[in-house]
């Protein structure tokens, strides 16, 4: 037995150690908002923070992630929830399958940088791919977020 | 204000049952299919259709009939029933349709959802409005004409008014009108203004229901090994060891079943989670017989595709004396130019839920084509139609790999097989590996240029394999859509010569995002900017005049293109980018222009090629597609499809080697990341014409306006992509 602890709530599941935590995430928990997009690491479409650091769930065995904090799309997050937002101000997603992928890298950029430049932005979001092409809008959001938060702060 | 005459004859509409105690209406829309194309549809046939449910606590269910893949049909489709009844967007509900003839066409390609039925969704919102005018005067007891609708009311002259919903009651009952007026335009609400998508909160919170995300109770989850060659089958397999691997449950044979979209067999992982039917895979020990194409080399075919275009082929078009054009020339210029095959590799690999039970079948899985996907169900339970449900989830990202339910078939057979819903998963190596693969292609362009520099002769010869080899294995030269991009081209020369060469198909050819415009709207604005140069003219002053006098060129198509709005889209793209400033040091701008789906599409490029790395700096796109109805899709769809075109020109190459594909992954099989990310910049232009194609006409310009602008730096030509290959990427 394996507990997890996902978005502040534990589960305890029965899953080899080895399993990626992408498919302990999807199949065994049923949490779909992170998805499969390559398997190898390649894509991001399945980032999850873990302890606040941006990784790519389906090539870290979920064995990694005991004792830690794993985020997911659907938790919450300061800055994941002003990004969603000026996600939806800009109307960011196409397909919006990558787009959990995009917001949990976003995430950990601005849960580290609080105004990145667009070097900083290109630097944090390079692994991960959106075939819709949406990247104009994503670092668009990304500094309408800082934005927003400058302005509350 | 537009009158829709004969509306009993164009739109045959009709109330039909009560369900939920709403007000439904329905109506056909097969009838505005593009004539030429084949449908099996009697278009005098009465299917109802529901498209329009007001409920009595006021929401407003409305259906979308097309697929969402991130082209906003969803919401651009009902936004536009919404504004012609006057609702209120925000008590809008969108339903996904299931696959159901009744919908009429609902295959989600060739950048036609919206082109197809602006009109009878226009005519579902205003029949409604109609009807609750009607419902308004009967309660109130005056005439109509003193009802107007006005956000989600129905208001009367002298001031009271009455909601939507409080009039369902009445307006069940009334019978539907067979003549409806239309909105002007000016008094549009929602159509040609920037909505946001109305899934915009599910796609940022990760709810939106994909085909991957679907559950159900006991479902098992499956992976297929693919013969490694197209159309390849098993001979034997070894599955002891797949069986060990914890989680697998069980190992089952397929076979291929010899249709287009028919599965391409091989053996399929039964296990309790995706990853252990994953390594189940690896686990298999399969014998294949690769059969006829595992010779397929793509090196060698490149070779034999190009020999047949540097020879005398199928003549498709001759107009004018091409002889007698190159004997007086003054130059002669002649180009010879190589595309790969590509994948469509949408980011949600293909995949389906299917549970079968006796001789009913549910299915869920993202497709772009849901009645092909219910018909090849039916044919393979050999049920009928009613026994079959095709829902349609989200998809992630499409391009038209999705318009193909093979995968879809795959998870039937293996529900049918194991009396359980199942899931069935590609890896993305399958997706890449396993595609309906984008063409290959040999072009040669020979133009001869008189002593002004104005071009008096065009030969085209092109041999690339069908998609129709698809339909028809054997055909293998290209079909009659394929050419007329070639045919067509929109320029004023008078001689002109299309050929097309010999082209055996090896494997899958399907449609990807623009399909037959890529290496047609690659060959065409390169060899243009080519033959510009040949006559030391500017590109652009010599494409304006190659495009020629304004002119409706007469195709086959119904809507014939117009050469003032192909180079206005140009003259917009060059004059946002300042075209003929001065740019930095290694900078310099390249321009392209074509007409697809209808639509005229400008793009200029500007770029920077230092120590022989290229950069995309910035793209400006002009697009003119005619009525707007949600400016932000269209926008972000050209946005998007520059992306799409970058990828391709960069990166973009499918190779075979045994018959095998030999790309695996997004490591070897690249695309553009957020840090290669030009700014692209949009202009739609302002039109009342119909409107026509958004999703696809802004990718085949990007590559061509790319070649052209290298060109300007450093003065080499690349007729050949991806870009890579030249070490610029």
């Amino acid at each position: 037995m394996i507990t997890l602890t996902i978005n502040k709530k534990k589960y305890n599941i029965d899953v080899a150690p080895d399993m990626p935590l992408l498919w302990a995430i999807r199949d065994t928990i049923g949490l779909t908002g992170t998805k499969y997009g390559c398997g190898k690491g390649l894509c991001g479409s399945c980032k999850v923070l873990l302890d606040n650091s941006p990784v790519q769930s389906c090539v870290i065995p979920v064995s990694a992630a005991i004792g830690k904090r794993v985020l997911t799309i659907e938790g919450n997050s300061q800055n994941l929830q002003l990004l969603q937002e000026s996600w939806m101000e800009l109307n960011v997603p196409q397909c919006g399958f990558c787009q959990s992928g995009q917001l949990i890298a976003a995430t950990a950029l601005l849960d580290k940088n609080e105004n990145p430049t667009d070097k900083d932005i290109e630097d944090a979001m390079i692994g991960n791919i959106c075939r819709c092409g949406t990247y104009q809008r994503i670092k668009k959001a990304i500094h309408r977020t800082v934005e927003l938060k400058n302005q509350h702060s | 204000m537009r009158i829709i005459k004969n509306i009993s004859r164009r739109t045959f509409v009709k109330s039909i049952g009560l369900a939920s105690g709403g007000l439904i209406l329905g109506c056909n829309t097969n009838l505005f299919s593009d004539k030429n194309k084949t449908s099996s549809k009697n278009l005098t046939d009465f299917n109802p259709n529901l498209f329009v449910q007001l409920n009595s606590d006021g929401s407003l269910v409305l259906i979308a009939s097309r697929s969402e893949m991130g082209n906003g049909v969803r919401t651009s489709l009902t936004s536009i029933i919404a504004d012609e009844m006057e609702a209120d967007w925000n008590k809008v509900i969108v339903k996904q349709a299931t696959g159901d003839a009744k919908y009429g066409d609902q295959n989600t390609d060739g950048s036609r959802s919206v082109r197809y039925l602006y009109e009878t969704m226009r005519n579902m919102g205003a029949m409604a409005k109609a009807m609750l005018i009607s419902a308004a005067a009967k309660k109130w007891q005056v005439p109509e004409s003193e009802c107007t609708a006005k956000n989600h009311f129905i208001v009367h002259s002298n001031g009271k008014k009455i909601s939507f919903g409080d009039l369902v009651e009445i307006a069940k009952t009334l019978e539907v009108p067979t003549d409806v007026k239309l909105k002007s335009p000016k008094d549009f609400k929602y159509i040609g203004k920037n909505l946001k998508s109305i899934d915009v909160a599910d796609y940022v919170q990760g709810k939106a229901i994909y085909g991957l995300d679907k559950r159900l109770p006991n479902m098992k989850f499956a992976a297929i090994v693919r013969c490694p060659v197209t159309f390849g089958t098993v001979k034997s397999f070894d599955k002891t060891a797949a069986l060990k691997v914890a989680g697998v449950e069980a190992v089952i044979e397929i076979p291929r079943i010899e249709k287009p979209f028919g599965a391409l067999g091989g053996v399929a992982i039964i296990a309790s989670n995706t990853w252990a039917a994953f390594k189940g895979k690896e686990a298999l020990k399969i014998d294949w017989d690769y059969g006829e194409n595992k010779s397929y080399d793509s090196e060698n075919y490149m070779k034999e595709i190009t020999a047949n275009v540097h020879k005398q082929g199928k003549v498709a078009k001759d107009v004018g004396n091409i002889s007698k054009a190159f004997k007086n020339a003054h130059k002669i210029v002649e180009s010879t130019f190589q595309l790969p095959h590509l994948s469509h590799a949408p980011m949600e690999v293909p995949n389906a839920v299917a549970w079968v039970k006796g001789d009913t079948c549910e299915v869920w899985a993202p497709t772009q084509a849901p009645q092909t996907t219910r018909k090849e169900v039916v044919d393979y339970l050999k049920t009928s139609e009613e026994k079959v449900i095709i829902n349609v989830t989200f998809l992630g990202g499409g391009f038209g790999r999705k318009s193909k339910p093979d995968y879809i078939v795959e998870a039937v057979m293996l529900s049918k097989n194991l009396n359980n819903p199942v899931q069935v998963v590609w890896t993305r190596e399958d997706d890449i590996k396993h595609d309906y693969f984008h063409t290959v292609s040999a072009q040669y362009l020979k133009a001869s240029l008189d002593k002004n520099g104005k071009v008096t002769g065009w030969l085209h010869r092109f041999a690339m394999p069908s998609i129709v080899s698809t339909f028809s294995p054997g055909v293998d030269y290209a079909a009659g859509f394929e050419i007329a991009s070639a045919s067509n081209v929109p320029f004023d020369i008078d001689s002109m010569k299309i050929e097309v060469g010999k082209a055996p198909a090896h494997v899958r050819i399907g449609w990807l995002r623009s399909v037959i415009n890529i290496p047609h709207g690659f060959s065409e604005n390169v060899f243009a900017d080519e033959l510009a140069i040949a006559a030391n003219r500017d590109p652009l002053e010599f494409r304006l005049n190659l495009i020629g006098k304004d002119r409706i060129e007469d195709t086959e198509n119904p809507i014939k293109y117009n050469t003032a709005r192909l180079k206005n889209v140009l003259k917009i793209a060059t004059k946002n980018a300042e075209w003929g400033k001065e740019l930095p040091e290694n900078h310099a701008f390249g321009l392209a222009v074509h007409y697809s789906f209808y639509s005229y599409v400008a793009s200029v490029v500007e770029v920077s090629v230092i120590n022989n790395k290229l950069k995309v700096h910035n793209i400006y796109s002009a697009i003119d597609c005619g009525t707007v109805v949600n400016r932000n899709t269209v926008k972000a769809q050209i946005e998007g499809a520059a992306i799409f075109g970058m990828s391709l020109a960069f990166y973009g190459k499918i190779t075979a080697e045994n018959g095998a594909i030999v790309q695996n992954n997004f490591n070897d099989y690249k695309m553009i990341r957020m840090n290669e990310v030009p700014n692209v910049h949009v202009e739609i232009v302002e039109s009342s014409e119909k409107p026509t194609g958004v999703g696809e006409p802004g990718v085949p310009v990007i590559a061509p306006a790319i070649v052209n602008a290298i060109y300007q730096i450093t003065g080499k030509r690349y007729h050949n992509l991806p870009l890579s290959d030249y070490g610029l990427v």
